[in-house]
């Protein structure tokens, strides 16, 4: 079979045909791999690959099919994972210097889930610095960048994982999202990004940015691929005391995704329409601004109930998120100290001296940024008036979104204020950067599901966001599945039309 | 010169006893080689997370009931950043903001009016431990503590004497043993004491800077290092000196304390609420079915054997010191229906017995029943005192069963009535002019008469009871 039409399958779709023989997961890990030969050198989505490893999976896959018996659903599916997900024995970067030769003892929970599912894991994908950072440039290893348009950044800190699926040297990956790391890449890159309900899948063997707001979740090509992946990695994990069971989302009713009588409230805050604060402002591009009042369009039509409101504590989300992740973040990072494995700086004389020269060398410009304001704001000088008001601040948030929730089915707003930046962009001003969150932390706070899905007429991908209450991953879904239906039909209409004026 | 009172508060570190660590499944067992006992979690690999052993809340629960503590409804942990090699996550995980008791009380001993109180009782992990190498500049680091469950209990400055500080904490170590949650031994650092200390005139209200004390391996380091401290800071304060507010390390040799760091190089610890961990829900019902698991506690032990059994007080202290002791104790009465006795054996004849085999208190082991079986059969007349005593010997060192060694050993009287009167009228047949003088009103001889019939059983015989037939044969 050819590489473009293994290509033009989902990552369920190629389970299936390699189930039916139709494929041999040989050939799909080959294709992969020469798309990776292809593109890999420019796109660098991937901190590190294992060919052998992978082809002898996919071997070994292919003879469980010739002997057939009950298959699980993932068979022969090469997926590549975010390299702060441990797989045993194979090398665990975070994208840091301070990692740079970790091999780890164990294997995430989720990552087993996935292997367990009979996915074949070719890579580890790179990532923004333990996962700080919106375009993946923050990473020891060098950026990567978006295989739609090489110039440009394919957001972060999932950018690898992100690139691997766009650039289809992966079917489906697995991200993490504190955040918004999932969701913003998948919305650079044209892609859907799911953030599932805060514990639902367990974050152990997943390397600790923000253990309050931390979640797997994974980055692909359609819905339906985001919602079986979820089912696959999640459920209540005894090595998580904070993880949790929740219910199952129903796949087969997404086929034919209605929003019909759904109730969806726009924030005001996050539809580019509100003024800017304390001499920051949030500048919503057109396209997107576009992309958006395109969908309010189409869901009315529909027969969705569309509506703005207020919701004013949206305006402090992200001071809220960067208190309390860099508080939890100062905090994670601590162990990494020089003393029992990672970086160490060679020329340490004494004990001070070992940790400060292994964490000012092992740790890049915005890990140092996070754990300094994290210090900040857990000193005892500091603690009341940041802590302590961030973490009631985001109680608050909570009881908004219960609110907010109690009159609408799901909330939309666009995952990004603007398409993906050139490289080197975004960076110069720390702040900006931190400001442009604003659309993706306030779930992450309040640990409710939240799903980039890619909608509107650019060239460039626009990515817009359902965001539900906790445990509403199906009605995100069927929202994001209506638009990625009318989106279809859309570009399926335009090939027509070009057939038809050609 | 002014007199000069001392204050003292204590914080308390107790290792629990439970099997495994409190984030972990790896084993909490003392020694092993380095590094034997860890995994990912007690080793704060990346990607691992704490699982909460609820051995551990039960244990801390159970002490803080003991200690008449308030529970925290909702409790939960907090991380304590600072870095140390023998901390390899960066951070301890212990509990600041909600700790699972507070407000509770002691008295310093069960016979004492004086009492302690118990400002807050909190759970968190044990460190690794250092392990310096002089001669290759080397320091290693044994991460088996790592992960170790804890118990510290802070009290209120309202100890005053070296004395009083010493009598609660051999309270509190005969309380906790008595509760089953740790084994207290100083030693392997099972218990340890920081001594919190400052001194004032005698009258004055505010309490002057303290210093906080460490490296106390035991209480009679405690003893030495709080007559120490006082001292020093009186001497600073009579000089016209300040005391500083400082964490000094004492020095067992040398007996001394010395300056380790000062506040302002005190340590920024960053607590925060430990997001890795859920809030422990700990409802009325809960705290009630933990409070049904406690036993009697010694202080309560104290008041019966005084009060029911009229047991002295001083006796009553020591026979309540080790739950050993109080165990024999109970199951002799129980055995044996006699206190008073019961307390008397154990404190005169198994005292001597334990010291002279150089075997603690603690460590007693003899079957609960046997002192009580040896006591019937003294009062039974069955066997003699001197008997009694040899058998409790041997139930202590060889787990002797009293009533198999007296037949093993001979030791029974002889109890049978027609068997004595026939040795006895055997007697009286032999010495006719004795029973003749007897008779005649020489009373003495009842005493040769009864050695003589004694002699022929080789001191077996029931004295009480050779006495009485005795006696009817003379008249």
């Amino acid at each position: 079979m050819k590489r473009e039409e293994i290509f033009s399958f989902s990552a369920f779709e190629l389970a299936r045909k390699i189930r039916e023989k139709q494929i041999r997961a040989q050939e799909a890990v080959e294709a992969v791999f020469q798309n990776i030969d292809e593109h890999e050198s420019n796109i660098h989505a991937y901190i590190s690959l294992d060919r052998e490893a992978a082809m002898n999976e996919a071997r070994h896959c292919d003879e469980l099919v010739q002997k057939g018996g009950e298959l699980p659903p993932l068979l022969g599916v090469p997926m590549a994972v975010k390299d702060n997900l441990l797989l045993k024995g194979r090398k665990a970067t975070c994208g840091s210097r301070m990692l740079e030769n970790y091999i780890p003892p164990f294997t995430a929970t989720c990552v087993q889930k996935l292997q367990d599912a009979g996915a074949i894991l070719i890579g580890k994908t790179n990532m923004d610095e333990f996962g700080m950072g919106i375009s993946t440039e923050h990473s020891f290893f060098g950026p990567t960048r978006n295989p739609l348009d090489p110039a440009r950044v394919p957001g972060g800190s999932s950018g690898g994982s992100a690139a691997s699926v766009s650039g289809n040297m992966a079917f489906a990956a697995l991200g993490t999202d504190t955040g918004g790391s999932v969701r913003q890449p998948a919305a650079y890159c044209g892609l859907v990004g799911l953030r599932p309900t805060y514990g639902t899948v367990s974050r152990h063997g997943l390397v600790a940015f923000a253990s309050s707001m931390d979640i797997a979740g994974p980055l692909t090509r359609g819905t339906r691929d985001a919602a079986g992946i979820c089912n696959i990695v999640t459920g209540a994990d005894p090595k998580d005391q904070t993880s949790i069971s929740g219910p199952k989302i129903d796949i087969s009713s997404l086929e034919q995704a209605t929003v019909k009588g759904m109730r969806i409230g726009i924030p005001r805050e996050l539809s580019g329409e509100s003024e800017s604060r304390d001499g920051f402002s949030l500048a919503v591009s057109e396209e997107v601004k576009a992309s958006l009042e395109d969908a309010v369009r189409i869901l009315e039509e529909e027969g969705a109930q569309v509506e703005f409101f207020d919701m004013p504590i949206l305006s402090y989300a992200v001071e809220m998120y960067y208190i309390l992740s860099s508080a939890e973040a100062s905090s994670n990072l601590s162990r990494f100290d020089g003393i029992r494995y990672g970086y160490r700086d060679p020329d340490a004389k004494d004990l001070a001296s070992l940790y400060t020269g292994t964490r000012s060398t092992g740790f890049g410009l915005e890990v140092k940024r996070r754990i300094l304001m994290g210090n900040y704001v857990l000193s005892t000088e500091h603690f009341d008036d940041c802590y302590r008001r961030a973490e009631s601040a985001r109680k608050k948030l909570c009881r908004s979104f219960d609110e907010a929730f109690s009159r609408y089915d799901v909330l939309l707003s666009p995952t990004a204020p603007q398409v993906a930046p050139l490289l080197g962009e975004s960076g110069k001003d720390a702040l900006q950067n931190y400001i442009s969150d604003l659309f993706t932390v306030p779930a992450s706070l309040a640990g409710i599901p939240a799903v980039s899905v890619p909608f509107g007429k650019t060239s460039l991908p626009v990515g817009l966001q359902f965001t539900g209450p906790r445990f509403g991953e199906q009605a995100i879904l069927t929202a994001a599945r209506f638009l990625e239906i009318h989106q279809e039909e859309r570009k399926e209409k335009e090939a027509k039309g070009g057939t038809e004026n050609a | 010169m002014h007199e000069f009172e001392t204050v003292v508060g204590l914080e308390v570190h107790v290792e629990l006893k439970t099997r495994s660590k409190i984030f972990c499944s790896c084993p909490t067992a003392f020694g092993g080689d380095p590094n034997a006992h860890i995994c990912e979690v007690c080793a704060g690999l990346p990607g691992a997370l704490p699982r909460l052993n609820k051995k551990v809340v039960e244990y801390a629960v159970r002490t803080a009931l003991a200690l008449n503590c308030e529970i925290t409804e909702k409790t939960r942990f907090d991380r304590k950043n600072y870095f140390y090699p023998d901390l390899p996550k960066g951070y301890q995980i212990s509990q600041l903001y909600a700790p699972v008791g507070r407000n509770g009380s002691m008295k310093i001993d069960p016979s004492s009016e004086k009492v302690i109180r118990i400002h807050e009782l909190h759970m968190e992990d044990d460190a690794g431990k250092l392990i310096h190498d002089g001669e290759r500049n080397l320091t290693r680091i044994d991460f088996s503590r790592c992960g170790v469950p804890l118990l510290e209990i802070v009290t209120e400055p309202d100890f005053r004497t070296a004395d009083e500080v010493t009598a609660f904490l051999t309270t509190l170590r005969t309380m906790l043993k008595a509760i089953g949650v740790s084994d207290c031994k100083m030693q392997e650092g099972s218990l340890r004491a920081d001594v919190n200390l400052s001194v004032r005139p005698v009258g004055e209200k505010k309490l002057g800077t303290r210093t906080e004390m460490k490296n106390l391996s035991s209480f009679r380091a405690v003893s030495k290092a709080i007559e120490y401290e006082s001292l020093r800071q009186w001497n600073v304060l009579s000089e016209g000196g300040e005391v500083h507010q400082e964490t000094r390390r004492w020095d067992e040799e040398k007996e001394a304390s010395f300056s380790m760091r000062k506040k302002e190089e005190a340590a920024e610890y960053k607590y925060f609420p430990e997001p890795d961990l859920p809030v422990i829900y700990l409802p009325d019902d809960v705290v009630e079915a933990f409070r049904k698991t406690l036993p009697e506690l010694p202080a309560s032990k104290f008041q019966r054997y005084v009060e029911e059994w009229k047991i002295p007080a001083y006796d009553a202290g020591i026979l309540t010191s080790e739950k050993a002791l109080s165990d024999l104790f109970e199951r002799t009465v129980e055995v044996c229906g006699d206190a008073k006795e019961a307390s008397n054996w154990i404190m005169g004849e198994l005292m001597k017995l334990l010291n002279e085999n150089g075997i603690l208190s603690e460590d007693l082991s003899i079957r609960g029943a046997s002192l009580g079986e040896i006591i019937c059969l003294i009062k039974d007349g069955r066997i003699s005192r001197a008997s009694g005593k040899e058998i409790l010997k041997a139930a202590l060192l060889e787990n002797a069963i009293p009533e198999e060694y007296a037949d093993e050993k001979g030791l029974w009287l002889i109890t049978d009535r027609a068997e004595l009167e026939e040795i006895l009228k055997k007697v009286i047949e032999e010495n006719p002019k004795a029973v003749g003088e007897y008779r005649d009103g020489k009373t003495k001889n009842f005493q040769f008469l009864l050695g003589q019939a004694m002699r022929a059983t080789k001191g077996k015989a029931d004295p009480g009871l050779l006495t009485e037939i005795l006696r009817a044969l003379l008249v």
